[in-house]
């Protein structure tokens, strides 16, 4: 069983975000795993555990060689990885780095599943699953909340607005998980020493066959116009509880002819 | 990029067009002088009739058979669009929406614009979006062929009948679907919701991790809804910490609620939750943490505890009613 789990490493969530001079989002600073890939993470190794055999690799395309945040997923428990940065990507849309990431699913090779999380923490398109089981030619399945493997098919409980479906098909097949599929594991002390010395394969565009024409700014095809702040709602009243709390909310409900 | 044909990807629940379909129709009928719809499912005489009564005059029906619609999907919509060549596809951000739109982006090699809020024509569409919890307003634009593949939020657009007869239905072909059709779904869970749906309550009341416990949610938010009548909701904390099914998160990655009135306990605001109740009428919070951003959107806020707001509050309706 050898999973390929894709990682976005994104700017902390709890720092306010910002966007760069050419409109894309600022990544100069710090990168850490995207929380929403710890699952996958978690979710693959608990997979391979389970099969008795095989291996974990991370694939991960970033800006500056970044590889903080593939340490990270390294320390929990993966095998290796493979690190895609590269000037030419800079501006990539999903498409982009779906392609990407399919042609390291290829340079992994023998792969039987690749995880992903549903969208990123920073950009949320939310189609980079899909995307990269259509450019594989494998079946997607999405919103997995559930996961088991059995007889060369993966079978998930998949997300739906009413609850969920039993969703199978055969090995190889990309899967991507909601959060809170499994608890994550917290990297161990020897785990993050072990994670120093394991194999980071880095690799530009060129090396996995893709021109600058496909990725990047031009690949992207798509421009931003405009960037506005959106209009603040008017800043209501807070109040410290001292006991009227209750009050005050019920005063208001009345106000607005709820209660 | 004129914008003359507009497509919209229209989904159904329950035998019925999903409002998100709707508005997208409403939304395509200001935007094109020809609006088309596709559908992957059953039921058809039913959505043929509703997208019809929203301004679609043909409804293109793709069979799924047992496959999930998203991934069958993109292969006949691939191969009609390139007989039809319509200007735009729209796609609902929904499960199926999604997949929809991310495999039909390989088909054609096109790049797609998702999490939309608004959509005009500024000589070419104008996609309109919200991010950092939406914060900051963004345009942008294709700058390359059609069709333009964009999905959009639901509640994004009102969904307002044109008054159409029902639309023409035309089967399509089976395309080959590839691996894709590989995924079959052998069983389908409806989770039981009681109470008003969390999208049309006029009063929404969501819990989210400062409530303590999974045993706090009944008592304090689901109670303080069925008082007020409401639909009650979650952030994606609690969710993720498995307190409360899935269907119940307000948010980012789940619902997009617009009620009259939101309550949020124990909710301390991250951006993530924001986007999904942020266009409410009146927002109230409950929060023992002054600095929670919650309160940078919230009409009314009550720094304190919700063990002890909300107890009050509940028994200060009941003895109103």
């Amino acid at each position: 069983m050898n999973v390929v789990v894709c990682v976005k490493q994104i700017p902390d969530p709890a720092v306010p975000g910002a966007l760069a001079a050419d409109h894309t989002l600022d990544r100069s600073g710090k990168l850490i795993l995207d929380e929403s890939d710890s699952y996958g993470v978690e979710m693959a190794l608990q997979l391979v555990d389970t099969a008795g055999e095989g291996e974990v690799t991370l694939v991960s395309m970033v800006p500056n060689g970044e590889v903080s945040g593939l340490r990270t997923a390294l320390a929990m428990g993966a095998a290796k990885a493979i690190l895609v940065s590269d000037d030419a990507l800079a501006g990539s849309d999903a498409l982009s780095t779906a392609k990407v990431l399919a042609k390291c699913v290829e340079r992994a090779g023998g792969i039987d599943l690749v995880l992903t999380a549903t969208e990123s923490t920073d950009g949320y398109t939310g189609t980079i699953p899909a995307q990269v089981g259509e450019l594989l030619g494998w079946p997607s399945l999405t919103f997995a909340k559930h996961i088991e493997i059995a007889d060369g098919k993966v079978t998930i409980q998949r997300q739906t607005e009413a609850g969920y479906d039993v969703v199978e098909a055969s090995l190889p097949a990309v899967v991507s998980v909601t959060a809170g599929v499994v608890e994550p594991r917290y990297p161990s002390f020897k785990g993050i020493m072990a994670a120093k010395s394991k194999p980071v394969d880095a690799v530009t565009a060129g090396d996995l066959g893709l021109d600058a024409g496909q990725v990047g700014w031009a690949g992207a095809r798509q421009e931003i116009v405009n960037v506005a702040q959106a209009p603040a709602r008017e800043a209501g009243e807070k109040f410290e509880d001292d006991g009227t709390g209750a009050e005050k909310v019920v005063a208001f409900l009345e106000q607005l002819k709820v209660i | 990029m004129t914008v003359d044909k507009i497509w919209v990807y229209a989904e159904s629940a329950d035998g019925k067009a999903t409002s998100a379909t709707l508005e997208l129709l409403t939304k395509a009928r200001e935007l094109g002088s020809t609006v088309e719809a596709i559908y992957t499912g059953s039921d058809t005489d039913a959505v043929a009739a509703a997208v019809g009564e929203y301004g679609a005059t043909k409804l293109f029906v793709i069979d799924p058979g047992d496959g999930l619609p998203g991934q069958v999907a993109a292969a006949p919509i691939a191969q009609l669009a390139g007989e039809h060549n319509p200007d735009a596809i729209l796609f609902a951000q929904s499960y199926d929406g999604r997949d929809a739109i991310a495999r039909l982006s390989v088909k054609l090699d096109q790049p797609v614009l998702t999490n939309g809020m608004s959509l005009s024509d500024d000589g070419g569409l104008l996609f309109g979006t919200g991010i950092f919890g939406g914060v900051t307003l963004v345009d942008a634009k294709f700058s390359g062929g059609g069709p333009a593949l964009i999905a959009i939020r639901p509640k994004s657009f009102a969904a307002e009948p044109s008054g159409g007869a029902a639309a023409a239905v035309e089967a399509v072909a089976a395309a080959d679907a590839g691996r894709a059709a590989e995924a079959k779904v052998l069983e389908r869970h409806v989770e039981e919701q009681q109470g008003p749906k969390l999208e049309e309550a006029t009063v929404v009341v969501s819990g989210g991790r400062g409530i303590g416990a999974a045993e706090n949610y009944g008592p304090l938010v689901e109670e303080l809804a069925k008082q007020l009548k409401g639909a009650w909701g979650a952030s994606r904390a609690i969710v993720d910490a498995g307190w409360v099914p899935y269907a119940l998160q307000v948010g980012q990655t789940g619902k997009t609620v617009k009620p009259k009135v939101y309550v949020a306990l124990g909710i301390s605001g991250a951006t993530q939750h924001l986007v999904g109740m942020k266009g409410s009428d009146n927002i109230i919070a409950v929060n023992k943490d002054a600095e929670a951003p919650i309160f940078s959107v919230a009409d009314l806020g009550i720094v304190g505890d919700v063990h002890k707001v909300v107890p009050a509050l509940i028994e200060a309706i009941k003895a109103k009613s």
